[in-house]
């Protein structure tokens, strides 16, 4: 594919198969990604779903106020609802001659309970969107904290190599070398139980705060961004822009964030929509094992973890954050793949070839 | 005793049980057990059925802690050791009351105390045998106690047996433990001289601890339990997969009352299935029982309650669960706090998350029903003076709040990780929040939950906590759980969670327990009004008594419910 390798690695603004040169002349290479983009009709697909996904979890407190009318973290036990002009109880005695246990109200499709309650008498679906909101808080920021992280590492050791590059990249051996669900949830048990939660100087940080969780996977993902950002910049130091830059007395600083970073950067972007897919799920199964968000507070895991217990009388209460982890990760993925598609036309090249 | 290493009660007073029958459902009738089953009369349930075959029993894990007898502290294994092994006296093996009462096992009769309480002279039965074919003498008897000390870790050693003369020095130095001043043997004739009178030495013999081992038993820990008398003995012991116990060819009934044979041949314990698995097998028939370490989910009580209610039994237990509020740091340091959580919480509520009315009851003072001492007292419901709880009173409660000038500090609620225990931790969270507190939870595992609450280094502030009866004694709850012996600071063994120490009251139990040396009547009504200076000091937040739930499978007849050692496995028939 020599034809189309005229513009230098690895930036992304390669033409991909069908486009012509006289198509994109003159325009910059994040105008060329955004309108390949725009074409490619399942990432578009992707991107919408994300978008409402977002959307309707950050308009929880409209429909827990406005609609359902009820506080998704507070315990209604003894509560009532109505359903179809009749009063019930949220929490419903067992049946048999035993009448043991107390079984949630099932979904009632209506406005209150629509998909029922957990075993504190909550409303779920109220909880649900309450949960994405907070599970896509946590996964996006940690995504964003785990590339921004690698990228200023992998520009330091890129750039200055020797004794940087090894501490670095030894440090981010060392995290790698943990499995990560043995590291997050040693970090999340010491911080958690921690009795005050985390004070650095004057910055406290309160347990149940979702800051926790976040920097939490946001430090064991960063060697996974890390690494082939920095083998990107040793890279692109070695190129002809960066040496003439060099020769025309450019700063390590300038060399770092204007020669180097936007070449770089692509890379980075393609890869933060898969990492925010990666984190959601991460911070689910930690929220599951009850060391991610803390209750009442809700995420998709905490209320799969509650819906453990009820998986035989209703399944929904687990069901429904994970149809919402599938939508929101399945969405994520064909996304990245669309940004890399627009961004690095050669690899899907290669992919076809 | 915690419920994970739940222990029955130790004897109680006759018809202790028979109360707690009526709390049991109209469309139920009452068990043996004293509790209630769908069983269509009580004598089904109860009628011995044919000997032979096995009855195969459930367990997620192998009981916690070594096998041996002298150290396992366990109800899971105790329910086996009970069948395999004897003391001098036992625990009369039926169900309902009666189960609590002591009756002579290898000794003939129950011995009248003497010398103001501080001798006991038992006759050895003759003729009885242990499992390796050996006669039971006095000296094997004085070996146990020997080897009890000098094992180093039995639980109890340093608290009751060391009454026994020269059992304090042998707690000081094990290895070189001499009883021969405190245990007396001559001929059948074997006299215990105590360096103290103690009033519930008796019950003390009966427990597994007591039980009589081969005098040649090397004082180190066994892997499975040695020879015994019972009508089984060990076959086999793996943590990771099963115990089983099979006939004792040696044995024969002398006693019904005290060890009845056994119906089935074999009587085994499969570990590692999840609990939902146990029930899905009890409910095909695969497995006969699910042990009582392992609580069934409440996911699946409405579908048993439905289609297996004549496989279910209910039956009371002597235990409360609490929130313990600590007494040493903010806020619940200050007394109006702690009575304005009590006035707040809705029993009501956490019945449900305890599975409802038929398996737990409210609870606002220490004591739960049918102990000793224990009278009707709940001063913090909304209408107070019957004795019973009826609804929270959430203005009190704020009004109580607002003047303790607590409001807007933050609280760290303490639970562990099951699913009840967990959502009594929420429901806390909840409430706190609404009365004006920053609550936030801290749920740990189980296993650490408890020597976490404990420890007065981790200044938990509100933690949850359960306690079953060791004793149908006041004494083993209120000394126990609130006496200011009982703190340790910095100790993972800390029994006392809200680090409660009132000096008055600590002199009122005093002289409880010396009252009940001499009069029993007496020293009950001392404990309650214990119980009643305590409650309104309100150091914990009573929540519920529960009741225990067992599932057996459509073959098992003759389901016996003890209150001391619950369902009596060797008595349910599987032919």
């Amino acid at each position: 594919m020599a034809e189309f390798a005229y513009e230098p690695e690895p930036a992304s603004v390669g033409l991909a198969p069908g486009e012509s040169i006289r198509e994109f002349a003159g325009k910059s290479p994040w105008r060329l990604a955004g309108r390949r983009l725009a074409r490619n009709r399942v990432a578009m697909a992707a991107l919408a779903l994300f978008v409402l996904i977002v959307a309707v979890s950050f308009a929880a407190p409209l429909y827990a106020k406005h609609i359902a009318h009820t506080d998704p973290f507070a315990n209604n036990l003894n509560g009532t609802t109505v359903v179809d002009g009749k009063t019930v109880e949220v929490l419903q005695q067992g049946g048999g001659p035993l009448k043991l246990g107390e079984t949630p109200i099932g979904p009632t499709w209506h406005a209150n309970y629509f998909l029922g309650a957990d075993n504190q008498g909550r409303d779920v679906m109220a909880r649900v969107l309450y949960g994405g909101r907070a599970s896509l808080l946590i996964g996006i920021g940690s995504a964003v904290l785990a590339c921004l992280a690698a990228l200023f590492l992998a520009l330091l050791a890129g750039y200055f190599r020797g004794p940087v590059d090894v501490f670095l990249s030894r440090l981010m051996d060392l995290i790698w070398a943990f499995p990560i669900f043995l590291l997050a949830i040693s970090l999340a048990t010491v911080l958690l139980t921690a009795p005050d939660g985390l004070q650095w100087g004057p910055v406290h940080v309160d347990p149940s705060s979702l800051w926790i969780p976040t920097l939490i996977i946001a430090l064991v993902y960063v060697p996974y961004v890390y690494r082939p950002v920095r083998g990107q910049v040793l890279s692109v130091r070695e190129k002809e822009y960066v040496e003439a830059a060099v020769a025309q007395g450019a700063s390590s600083l300038r060399l770092m964030f204007s020669e180097i970073l936007p070449n770089v950067l692509t890379t980075v972007i393609v890869m933060l929509p898969l990492m925010i897919a990666t984190t959601i799920l991460t911070e689910a199964a930690l929220s599951f094992l009850s060391i991610g968000v803390q209750p009442p507070q809700a995420s998709w895991g905490t209320i799969i973890d509650d819906g453990q217990d009820l998986l035989y009388s209703r399944p929904w209460v687990a069901i429904a954050p994970g149809i919402m982890i599938v939508l929101t990760v399945l969405s994520l993925n064909v996304l990245g793949d669309g940004v890399r598609d627009a961004l690095d036309p050669r690899a899907k090249l290669r992919l076809k070839g | 005793m915690k419920r994970s290493v739940i222990l029955a009660t130790v004897v109680a007073a006759t018809g202790m049980f028979v109360a707690a029958c009526g709390g049991s459902s109209k469309s139920t009738s009452s068990s043996g057990g004293g509790g209630t089953s769908a069983s269509s009369t009580p004598g089904a349930d109860t009628a011995a059925g044919a000997k032979g075959g096995t009855l195969t029993t459930l367990a997620n894990a192998a009981p916690s802690g070594s096998p041996d007898p002298q150290v396992n502290y366990t109800l899971q294994e105790w329910q086996f050791l009970i069948i395999t092994h004897d003391g001098l006296v036992g625990f009369k093996r039926t169900s309902g009351a009666e189960g609590a009462t002591l009756v002579p096992d290898l000794a003939t009769t129950l011995p009248t105390p003497t010398d103001n309480g501080r001798t006991y002279q038992f006759t050895l039965r003759p003729g009885i045998k242990f499992s390796n074919g050996k006669v039971v003498t006095g000296q094997d008897v004085k070996a146990t106690f020997e080897r009890l000390f000098k094992i180093g870790d039995s639980p109890n050693a340093g608290t009751w047996y060391n009454a026994i003369e020269g059992g304090d020095a042998c707690v000081k130095t094990p290895k070189t433990c001499d009883l021969s001043k405190g245990i007396v043997v001559n001929g059948d004739q074997i006299t215990f001289h105590l360096s103290r009178a103690d009033p519930e030495f008796l019950q003390q013999l009966a427990l597994p601890f007591a039980f009589v081992l081969p005098a040649d038993t090397p004082a180190k820990h066994v892997d499975i339990p040695p020879p015994g008398t019972g009508p089984y003995k060990w076959a086999e012991y793996k943590p990771t997969t099963a115990m089983r116990v099979v006939r004792n060819p040696f044995f024969k009934e002398w006693s019904k009352d005290a060890q009845p044979a056994g119906l089935p041949d074999i009587i085994e314990q499969k570990f590692g299935l999840s609990v939902q698995a146990e029930v899905t097998q009890v409910e095909n028939g695969q497995a006969d029982w699910i042990s009582n370490t392992d609580t069934i989910p409440a996911d699946r009580l409405p579908e048993l309650s439905r289609k297996y209610s004549k496989q279910l039994h209910v039956n009371p237990l002597l235990n409360t669960e609490y929130m313990a509020l600590n007494t040493n740091v903010p806020p619940f340091d200050n007394e109006k706090a702690r009575q304005a959580v009590n006035f707040a919480t809705d029993r009501s509520a956490i019945v449900k998350i305890y599975g409802g009315p038929q398996l737990a009851t409210p609870a606002c003072q220490v004591l739960p029903p049918n102990l000793p001492g224990y009278q009707p007292y709940c001063p913090y419901t909304a209408s107070p003076g019957s004795g019973k709880w009826t609804a929270p009173d959430m203005a009190r409660a704020q009004q109580l709040v607002k003047e303790s000038g607590t409001a807007g500090m933050r609280v760290k609620v303490n639970s562990d990780t099951t699913d009840v225990h967990k959502a009594v931790g929420e429901y806390f969270v909840g409430l706190l929040n609404k009365l004006g507190y920053k609550a936030t939870p801290q749920f740990l595992s189980a296993d650490i939950q408890y020597p976490y609450v404990q420890n007065s280094k981790n200044k938990v502030q509100i933690g949850w906590s359960d306690w079953f009866a060791d004793y149908p004694a006041a004494s083993d709850f209120l000394e126990i759980l609130l006496g200011c012996d009982s703190f340790h600071p910095n100790s993972n063994s800390s029994p006392n969670i809200a680090q409660f120490c009132d000096k008055t009251i600590q002199g009122q139990m005093d002289k409880a327990s010396s009252t009940a040396l001499e009069d029993p009547n007496a020293a009950n009504q001392q404990w309650t009004a214990v119980d009643k200076a305590t409650t309104d000091k309100a150091p914990w937040v009573s929540l519920v008594n529960t009741k225990m739930l067992d599932f057996t499978s459509a073959r098992v007849k003759g389901f016996q419910f003890s209150p001391q050692w619950y369902f009596l496995l060797a008595q349910a028939s599987v032919k």
